[in-house]
């Protein structure tokens, strides 16, 4: 599969940055209005964004990286989830896997705030998780915090059971195994989600914190994004009639944000 | 103890497509509207940092909060209805402009056949076509009567467009030329028209040039950037009631909105309404706001909630058929799709708006004819180019894992090598896919939330598949490499996927009472100073969009409120 092998092409020599004129004429800015304004004052208004700064080497970054903190998880069931994370996002030739992407960080941040604690749903019961049928939605009353605590701690008895040790110890081949049997419900989890239930999650979360925005803790430098070749953030463009593909250099949300 | 305000010519009940167009058209004409809207004030500013794919399109930003309220579902009469607790199959929008903030900007008018759906249907097929329990109904309004209706949308919104070139289909012109072409849907034209069909570039609210409309508000044209569905334009190219008729309405000086106030019922005594009861969810307090006419004018749910809670209308009956409130909810047919994956040729994909796309209406409607089909009308097959989301996008040819070292490999691969054709199909009414009150469940007031008793039925599945095998025929044509088909095993409607935001029906009109609650100007039959447009009045839905149909049907209201507020009575 050697055409899979994209790395190289996220570079992007022909990356069309708007100037301040081009973006004027595209926007329409000259029209006068009852609506403009707005956001889009704002944005014409503000000064150029300083540039990203260059990338250090990896591990100088980390150290000085203060999203690499736990809100939610313990150590230990941290070490789980950056394991399980990794074995459903792992790093390929295209690219960093969820470890390098700081994935776990992402899903620990998550937890700690309103999409763990479920704030936005409607979380009244009586709750019928027995009778519900599977296109009903979920109908038990468990925040996903909990669903994690669950899973976690599923993931870690399930290795102990068959290879005698902790999760995160286990080969590759060990962890898919366990992630398999969860993803095809064939483990049995305590309280009122099935494993698919928490592999499901896990997995939703997962590919989140390889491709949100990195202001939420994953998609280190961008790094999910470059290998999709993916812009991000960006306020125009102006080459979809083109027949070539081309790929443009990412920018994250804080490149708009002049503070 | 509610307190009571002065009176006010109109009331709406909700702030988005219907309520700002009934308010810029009746604030012009000197009558004075308040607007109730349970949601916050918005702005274009508002959408500053709106790229954000997990806010917004993953977490739901801009959507109702369902803590405080959501509806219960079930597929049949004899089950329970349990609570739709997150997001899924729709979205409902809050805030001031409502899920007219945003939705796609796909515009299209409803068709000649979908108004006069039962009487076309029994002259070309004869009555026994029709299959027992589908309620099919004629609207009271014929095409020709609401294309002015129609023209005065496309013009206050821009639309962009060109004419369908399908023989027989109505002849639209739209105020601005059609959004540009990409290789995307240059290759669907090419491989459409190569089968026989008659491809054309979707009619867009997002536009493709700057342009003024008939009441002076100029918008700047769409930048293409690629985050359109579920997200607010910061730009204003997206026709949204935040920037076109609602600046026309406070202009005037006649209008009023307050925000966060949840309207709880429609006051009413002998067969007249005297106000709405709202809460204002920031104080607590209640409120009586007095109207000599109320517009219920809330998405096409809390359309049906508040008139079954204010008990206004005669609630349906799914056992008799009997009844109106309630009848002929009816949704999407979205699951007949082909999605092609393409290993020679990269798209770029990242970028495009909510309506850049193009379609066919070969199969919509009765444009073709269904003799020796065993299903009644179709649904139109489009492409889209609306910027294809990281966190969404992640699909692989059939036969991949979908996690892992392999489904990695390949969902990156096919990031910007997979296009979708997506066949929406019409929904057709069903004397047991109703709406009532859960016996059960409460909102955040206290008052029962509403209950869905909805399931696909063999005409639904029978369209899909259907439209499932020619949207495969045409992404063949396109030249994928690999294409993984929908429609072929449609089971139980499933409301965990998203599939559309398209409900419709519930609040109906007709041409008599005893079969609708709204006759053709949207006036309640029983109560004369109550007015419901919205996708809740349509009998049925068609292989479209909405949202034309909506702003349609608000712009005939808003000219049938002037006449009931000069005139009095009932207007048909």
């Amino acid at each position: 599969m050697e055409e899979l092998s994209l790395s190289e092409k996220e570079t992007a020599p022909k990356e069309k940055n708007m100037t301040r004129r081009t973006f004027i004429r595209n926007s329409g800015l000259t029209v006068g209005g009852l609506v403009l304004g707005g956001a889009l004052g704002g944005l014409l208004n503000k000064k150029p964004a300083a540039p990203a700064s260059a990338p250090a080497a990896g591990h100088v970054m980390e150290a000085s990286n203060h999203n690499q903190a736990l809100m939610y998880f313990t150590p230990d069931q941290f070490k789980v989830v950056d394991a399980a994370a990794e074995a459903i996002f792992p790093k390929t030739e295209s690219g960093p896997g969820a470890k390098e992407l700081l994935v776990a960080y992402y899903i620990d941040h998550q937890m700690a705030g309103s999409f763990g604690l479920n704030t936005k749903e409607y979380h009244t019961g009586p709750f019928y998780p027995g009778e519900a049928v599977p296109e009903q939605g979920y109908q038990h009353h468990l925040k996903r915090q909990e669903v994690f605590d669950l899973g976690i701690v599923a993931l870690e008895s399930e290795a102990q059971k068959r290879n005698k040790k902790r999760f995160f110890e286990l080969n590759e081949e060990e962890q898919v195994a366990i992630l398999t049997d969860f993803e095809a419900d064939k483990v049995k989890m305590s309280g009122s989600v099935s494993s698919k239930f928490f592999f499901t999650l896990l997995r939703k979360v997962t590919l989140e914190g390889a491709y949100a925005d990195p202001m939420y803790g994953g998609n280190k430098d961008m790094a999910g994004w470059k290998m999709k070749n993916f812009p991000g953030h960006q306020g125009s463009y102006t080459n979809l009639e083109e027949d070539k593909f081309v790929a443009i250099a990412p920018k994250a949300l804080n490149s708009q944000h002049n503070h | 103890m509610a307190k009571t305000l002065p009176k006010t010519d109109i009331v709406t009940v909700g702030v988005g497509w219907v309520g700002g167009i009934i308010a810029a058209e009746l604030t012009k004409k000197g009558y004075k509207v308040v607007g109730i809207e349970r949601g916050k004030e918005r702005s274009t500013e508002d959408y500053f940092m709106a790229h954000d794919e997990l806010r917004y399109a993953e977490r739901k930003e801009m959507m109702q909060d369902m803590s405080k309220e959501t509806i219960t579902f079930r597929h049949d009469m004899k089950k329970r209805a349990l609570p739709y607790r997150e997001w899924g199959s729709f979205l409902i929008g809050d805030g001031v402009g409502g899920s007219g903030m945003h939705w796609n900007g796909q515009t299209f008018r409803f068709l000649p056949y979908d108004f006069e759906i039962y009487s076309k249907t029994v002259e070309r097929y004869g009555k026994d076509k029709i299959p027992a329990g589908m309620q099919l109904q004629d609207w009271g309004i014929t095409y020709d009567e609401m294309a002015p209706y129609f023209d005065k949308f496309d013009a206050m919104a821009g639309l962009s467009g060109e004419a369908n070139p399908l023989p027989g289909a109505p002849q639209i012109k739209y105020p601005t030329p059609p959004m540009i072409e990409t290789p995307v849907t240059k290759l669907f034209k090419e491989a459409a028209k190569k089968l026989g069909y008659h491809p054309y570039h979707m009619p867009s609210a997002n536009l493709s040039e700057n342009y003024t409309n008939p009441d002076g508000i100029s918008r700047g044209a769409c930048q293409y950037c690629g985050f359109c569905e579920r997200f607010g334009c910061e730009y204003g190219a997206k026709a949204s009631p935040v920037v076109t008729v609602l600046p026309v309405a406070k202009k005037t000086g006649n209008f009023e909105v307050r925000t966060h106030s949840v309207v709880r019922k429609v006051l009413h005594k002998n067969g007249r309404a005297t106000g709405v009861l709202y809460v204002d969810t920031r104080t607590g307090e209640e409120f009586i706001q007095p109207a000599e006419v109320v517009i219920v004018s809330a998405y096409q749910m809390n359309n049906i909630k508040i008139l079954l809670n204010s008990q206004l209308g005669k609630p349906y009956d799914p056992k008799t058929g009997t009844g109106v409130v309630g009848k002929n909810y009816a949704y999407q047919t979205y699951l007949g799709r082909a999605r092609g994956f393409f290993d020679d040729k990269e798209f770029n994909l990242y970028g495009g708006a909510g309506a850049l796309g193009a379609q066919i209406d070969d199969f919509n409607g009765d444009f073709f004819d269904h003799t020796n089909l065993d299903f009644l009308h179709g649904g139109t097959m489009h492409i889209t180019h609306l910027g294809d989301r990281p966190i969404a996008n992640n699909w692989v040819p059939p036969g991949t894992p979908t996690w892992g070292k392999e489904f990695k490999e390949k969902s990156t691969f096919y990031a910007n090598r997979n296009l979708i054709l997506a066949a929406q199909g019409a929904s057709l009414p069903f004397q047991d896919n109703y709406i009532d009150l859960d016996p059960t469940y409460k909102d955040a007031f206290g008052d029962p939330l509403l209950r869905m008793t909805f399931n696909w039925k063999d005409q639904d599945r029978k369209l899909q598949k259907f439209l499932g095998d020619k949207s495969e025929e045409v992404m063949k044509e396109m030249g994928a490499t690999h294409v993984l088909k929908g429609g072929d095993d449609i089971k139980d409607y499933d409301i965990r996927n998203y599939q559309s935001t398209h409900n419709t029906g519930g609040v109906i009109m007709g041409a008599s009472p005893e079969t609708s609650v709204l006759n053709s100007y949207l006036q309640m039959w029983d109560c004369e100073n109550v007015f419901v447009p919205g996708a809740s009045a349509f009998p049925h839905n068609s292989g479209y969009n909405p949202t034309n149909t909506v702003g349609a049907l608000a712009y005939r209201a808003a000219e049938g409120i002037e006449k009931y507020l000069k005139q009095g009575g009932s207007l048909v």
